[in-house]
């Protein structure tokens, strides 16, 4: 496997909130992930990184089952979640308990065209919540911890397209957060958002990764190199290089890792 | 460079301003036809109609004297019509294009229903009018009433219904989806919280019109036995004793506004051809008002949902 050629493989992350195991995946005759065997480290941030096309955000989506919502997608191989060493690609697990556990965050911005309380509460609705009570105390939770509580507080009733692209997109986050999951997707978050916004989010996620396994696709290598503990780095939908954050941008093992971070391809 | 390549622009852009000119007069004069003919025709019915339009008219039965007639069957039925068009078509309408849509893996099988559908809201009315007599009438015996030219209306309105519904559901982006079911929605909950919510000022603005069309219908109500000539109104739905509702209207014979309009047109007579000019006007103020609840609505609903 990819990871025992690696010379940083020792540095094998401790504990493990998840982990991929030969894991493949196919868009109808079309491979698009080739045998990676990725640990994503607990309440840690795991970069993804590659140049467009390299399946990143496909990996990533494999995560909550994305792929099972259109037709023709295989996987193969196994994903598990710990504690309980579930494997989350298994047949017999529905897509939606893995999503109840796994939330995700998108590329665009995506708040519902209601009120921003109801963005952050759906995920509640959603399992069944009715009372009102516990209801606000985890919008306000999760407002807070996606640091838009203090913007938001004053008009949780207002639609949520009315705010900003960055307030929509730390919206999307706390809508994330609201029902605990255990980690946190992340597809290129700051993509479409202008350097503040971007630097409040990145700071947002180093405080977040206290209470949440963070898994972040990202084509900005400085941002992988600010936030994250762990990075992959991946290439026609294989993995080149797996290791720690600091030695893979100081000293990255493969020459196509070099290259790629010092801007020669990508 | 192309400019470098050719010389001389000019004589070029002298000709292409021509072919332009051209068709700016071409297509103003094909917008005058069109809209003009329309013009033309509205305002003869309307100087026509107009001042025979009262509350008598309105409330009285058909008659041998063309000043004493009226339309109160004829608007009761096309109005108790189209509600059960809409009750039976709607639904029906709407839950097979979600079905389509949002449930259906894409297979020959799915193809070729699109295809079908998309073609069936092409056929003559009338084809529609024969399948009902033959299904609704002959074989299953419901007789020609209220209840068989709604349900033979609901079926035309349905192949309309479900591509606009359609239509709608399709303009929804995918993120929103993906948003739903990533924060774990069944499939259920993403149609019922989302989809259906965000796309119905389109869903609503196609059924209107959907209806508007089948208001004016004639050919599909003439076959399945529509009268002429009707003196008495369907059984009120509410009644003064226990259960207080009564669905006998459903059974009850009727005409329509346009057949009482065709009624009309046909008698000899000065008098009689103002009665069928003032029913038209009425019948495309019916339209012309549905279609106006059809622009307000999306108005109204496109405002609440931005992406």
């Amino acid at each position: 496997m990819n990871l025992v050629e690696s010379p940083h493989a020792q540095d094998w992350p401790k504990p493990l909130k998840a982990e991929t195991r030969a894991l493949s995946f196919s868009y109808g005759s079309r491979l698009a992930l080739k045998n990676l065997s990725i640990p994503i480290a607990e309440y840690q941030i795991t970069a993804l990184i590659g140049p467009s096309g390299c399946g990143k955000s496909t990996f990533l989506r494999c995560f909550n089952r994305m792929h099972d919502l259109y037709a023709g997608n295989r996987y193969e191989g196994e994903i598990l979640l710990y504690p309980d060493s579930r494997n989350i690609l298994a047949r017999e697990v529905d897509p939606i308990e893995v999503r109840m556990r796994v939330a995700m965050v998108f590329q665009k911005p995506n708040p519902f065209p209601k009120s921003i309380y109801e963005n952050v509460a759906y995920g509640l609705r959603v399992r069944g919540t009715t009372d009102r009570q516990l209801l606000d105390e985890k919008v306000e939770q999760a407002l807070r911890s996606a640091a838009l509580w203090e913007e938001v507080k004053d008009r949780l009733l207002a639609r949520a397209t009315s705010l900003s692209g960055g307030q929509q997109q730390r919206l999307c986050i706390a809508r994330a957060l609201a029902t605990d999951p255990e980690m946190l997707l992340l597809d290129e978050p700051t993509s479409a958002l202008d350097p503040m916004a971007t630097a409040s989010i990145e700071e947002l996620l180093l405080d977040l990764k206290k209470r949440v396994t963070i898994l972040i696709v990202t084509h900005n290598m400085q941002q992988a190199a600010r936030v994250s503990d762990w990075t992959a780095f991946m290439y026609l939908g294989e993995l080149v290089e797996f290791g720690l954050t600091k030695q893979l941008f100081t000293t990255p093992s493969k020459k196509q890792t070099e290259d790629y971070i010092t801007g020669r391809f990508g | 460079m192309a400019a470098q390549s050719s010389p001389h622009p000019r004589p070029s852009i002298g000709r292409r301003k021509i072919a332009e000119a051209l068709f700016k007069v071409l297509g103003l004069c094909s917008l005058a036809i069109g809209v003009g003919t329309l013009v033309l025709l509205f305002g003869a019915l309307l100087v026509e109609g107009v001042t025979r339009i009262d509350w008598q008219f309105l409330m009285s039965f058909p008659s041998r004297h063309a000043a004493k007639a009226g339309i109160l069957p004829a608007w009761v039925g096309s109005t108790l019509i189209m509600l059960v068009t809409a009750v039976v078509g709607v639904p029906l309408g709407v839950a097979a294009a979600i079905y389509l849509e949002e449930y259906a893996r894409r297979t020959w099988m799915t193809e070729l229903i699109e295809v079908t559908v998309t073609n069936l809201a092409g056929v003559p009315s009338i084809i529609y009018g024969l399948l009902a007599l033959g299904l609704f009438v002959y074989i299953l015996g419901l007789g020609e009433n209220i209840l068989v030219a709604g349900l033979t209306l609901a079926l035309l309105i349905l192949p309309v219904v479900i591509v606009t519904t359609r239509e709608a559901i399709r303009a929804i982006p995918v993120e929103i989806r993906e948003a739903a079911y990533a924060l774990g929605a069944t499939k259920w909950q993403t149609v019922a919280h989302h989809v259906l919510p965000y796309s119905a000022a389109g869903i609503l603005t196609g059924i209107i019109l959907a209806l508007s069309r089948a208001i004016g219908e004639t050919a599909p109500i003439v076959t399945i036995g529509a009268l002429t000539f009707i003196a008495f109104l369907p059984p009120a739905p509410i009644t003064t004793h226990p259960p207080y509702v009564s669905f006998d209207w459903l059974l009850s014979p009727f005409t329509v506004m346009p057949i009482q309009m065709f009624g009309w047109v046909s008698r000899p007579g000065e008098d009689f051809a103002s009665n069928a000019a003032a029913a038209g006007v009425l019948l495309v103020g019916m339209t012309l008002a549905m279609n106006g609840v059809a622009i307000y609505l999306r108005y109204r609903m496109r405002k609440q949902v931005t992406w």
